[in-house]
């Protein structure tokens, strides 16, 4: 399985890219290409990520140089088994949320159009780079690009949304000149910001006080992105204001790259010998993560919003992958990096929900949504579904990788973080459960509700999005051995306790 | 007695100083209600860290990269005798990213005034809550 070379990967940043480039002209005289166009980007990326896949699953992983200069001086991009399923997952997740929002978008921001599907574009390029390269400083500017268009997209909402994007552009930076400065560290010890190259000299430098120093600014700077407890100020807000398309975007993609990220760095740049044995990272973040779930569960259940209570649901979801990232074993990094896939998945569907209930109804407070499954049947059994795998019931995905979770702790000798993992699925079923209670318990007083058309469905251009998604969940939670032993078994590294076993020998993996 | 202390601070002037604009930064970014003083706190500290990526490319006595006479004088070949030029082309970059950030945070500010005619964050949360319950 030796590395080769493809020109995928590039073309799966350079379709978004070029395209968002030429939006604003073409929108300016010919508005009605700009959706065409949109669409046609995001599927060429989604192709090309899967020709890498398949590339990937063949033959081992590919590279492209940028420019054709040789790393360590030129810029690589490297795709490797963890790096084609999530840039699978990402192309997957835009693409569906593309689709959903053209009516979204035509009802809660017209005349915007132009503006939000360019800066749409560039943020699924910053997304797919910042996967895809194998350059430290290159990822520091696919991280910004990514941000910068968070911070335009989040504040389209308007209102209360742009205090909320100013809030995430503060914390942000702070989060980004972090990782800045960690590359200069590197930088000033190894002089390269190749990772493979930093992965081959790295070794000899583990005593070295800058490494150290530039290791804890990526763990910091990197968590402020994921927004891990206790550097999730800036999400509720961001999450709960952008306009109904943009959250499921942002929720799906953001903080899953950042988590993606810091796996990559943790374990293949650094070794495990230095960042689980030199140094007690690995536990720190466990059990940041179990307070992330314990707290952001608790804070879901008193929302009475529903995007917030996903919002604050989101923090602790981070919680369970950073958590299975910190088990520092296969079981656990396994469930950690399915949850990641899983998450982006349940999370992108149940604000696609949330911003459907919105298009039809214009209601957010979830006191307001009873008897929803009689006048939108599918948004709510929809719902029902993602809800149901985010509490971790068994045919669904959420089920499988909260296993995996409990499996990586077993093995690590935490009890405490096994019960963790089932008090906070409690909680969950707590806030999820009362959400479809609402839906589908009939109405109390049917004489006060204002009268509405019993049976109103979101338009089928967002419901097919919807269901692509709820398919997936499901689709993943049968299939998630496929997943474990074609991708994420490569991506356990050598070093790790468990690593090169069978880590997906359940019985229900195919 | 002070001169360890002083011979540190001369053999490490470039971090010592990164830290503290980067913690008079960090102080504006918190300590501020302005929001604009909290985008200048933000702009000195990365301008912090630019600063200090860009000192580690610094050297006594070398010249420009440039292989053949630079600057009419002798060919530079060894690498003692010229500046590593990534660390400043690096932090171009960072600039550049900088400035877009300072650019889209304003851009946020202007819209936040014309919406709620003030930047001082604690006005601002008293007619956020008041917006909200107006809903």
């Amino acid at each position: 399985m030796n590395i080769h070379q493809s020109p995928f990967p590039i073309l799966i940043i350079a379709a978004p890219l070029l395209t968002s480039f030429a939006l604003p002209v073409v929108g300016w005289w010919w508005r009605r290409a700009v959706f065409p166009l949109v669409l046609a980007a995001l599927t060429i990326s989604l192709g090309a990520s899967v020709v890498v896949a398949r590339d990937v699953l063949a033959n081992g992983p590919v590279q492209y140089f940028m420019g054709g200069w040789e790393p360590p001086w030129g810029i690589e991009f490297r795709v490797d088994h963890l790096g084609a399923l999530m840039l699978l997952l990402l192309n997957f997740v835009t693409l569906a949320v593309g689709i959903y929002s053209k009516q979204s978008v035509l009802k809660e921001i017209p005349e915007r159009e132009v503006s939000l599907y360019t800066v749409y574009l560039l943020l699924v390029a910053g997304l797919t780079g910042m996967a895809a390269t194998a350059d430290m400083f290159n990822l520091y500017v696919f991280l910004e690009i990514s941000s910068l268009t968070s911070y335009a997209l989040i504040s389209i909402g308007g209102g209360q949304a742009v205090v909320s994007a100013f809030r995430y552009v503060i914390l942000g930076t702070v989060g980004a000149a972090f990782y800045l400065l960690s590359v200069g560290y590197l930088y000033s010890v190894t002089g390269t910001l190749n990772m493979a190259d930093l992965a081959n000299i790295l070794p000899g430098l583990y005593g070295s006080g800058a490494v150290l120093v530039a290791f804890a600014f990526f763990v910091i700077g990197i968590s402020i992105k994921m927004a891990l407890f206790p550097m999730h100020a800036w999400l509720p807000g961001a999450y709960s204001d952008a306009p109904s398309a943009v959250s499921a975007l942002i929720a799906a993609t953001t903080t899953k790259v950042a988590a993606y990220v810091l796996v990559r760095v943790m374990y293949f740049v650094f070794e495990p010998r230095f960042s689980v044995e030199m140094i007690p990272v690995t536990t720190l973040l466990s059990w940041m993560g179990v307070i992330a779930m314990i707290l952001g569960s608790v804070m879901a259940i008193a929302q009475s919003d529903l995007k917030r209570m996903l919002a604050y649901s989101s923090v602790a979801q981070i919680g369970y992958i950073v958590l299975g990232i910190g088990l520092a074993n296969a079981a656990g990094l396994t469930g950690g990096l399915l949850h990641l896939v899983n998450h982006a998945l349940m999370k992108g569907c149940l604000f696609l929900v949330a911003g459907a209930i919105v298009y039809r109804t214009s209601l957010r407070e979830i006191k307001d949504l009873r008897n929803l499954s009689v006048k939108m049947p599918w948004t709510a059994g929809i719902f029902a579904i993602a809800a149901l795998s985010m509490i971790g019931i068994p045919p669904f995905c959420g089920f499988f990788s909260k296993l995996y979770l409990i499996m990586g702790a077993v093995e690590a000798g935490q009890w405490f973080f096994v019960g963790v993992i089932l008090f906070s699925s409690a909680l969950a079923l707590a806030y999820f459960g009362n959400v479809i209670r609402y839906m589908y318990l009939p109405k109390e007083a049917p004489d006060e509700a204002p009268s509405m058309p019993v049976r109103n469905e979101a338009p089928w251009t967002m419901l097919a999005p919807m269901l692509t998604l709820a398919a997936a969940i499901v689709l993943v939670g049968l299939f998630n051995g496929a997943i474990v032993h074609g991708f994420l078994e490569h991506a356990v590294p050598a070093g790790l306790a468990g690593a090169g076993s069978r880590a997906g020998l359940l019985g229900l993996g195919w | 007695m002070l001169d360890p202390a002083i011979d540190f601070l001369i053999s490490h002037f470039n971090g010592v100083t990164y830290i503290v604009l980067m913690m008079i930064g960090l102080h504006a970014m918190t300590g501020k209600s302005n929001l604009v003083k909290k985008l200048v706190g933000m702009n000195i500290f990365q301008w912090s860290i630019i600063l200090f990526v860009v000192s580690l490319g610094a050297k006594r006595g070398a010249t420009i990269p440039i292989v053949l006479g630079g600057h009419g004088g002798p060919a530079v070949i060894e690498a003692h005798q010229y500046v590593n030029p990534l660390p400043h082309v690096l932090m171009l970059t960072a600039i550049v990213v900088g400035v877009a950030t300072t650019g889209v945070a304003l851009a946020l500010l202007l819209r936040i005034h014309r919406r709620y005619g003030t930047l001082e964050e604690d006005v601002l949360i008293d007619r956020l809550r008041a917006s909200r319950n107006a809903e």
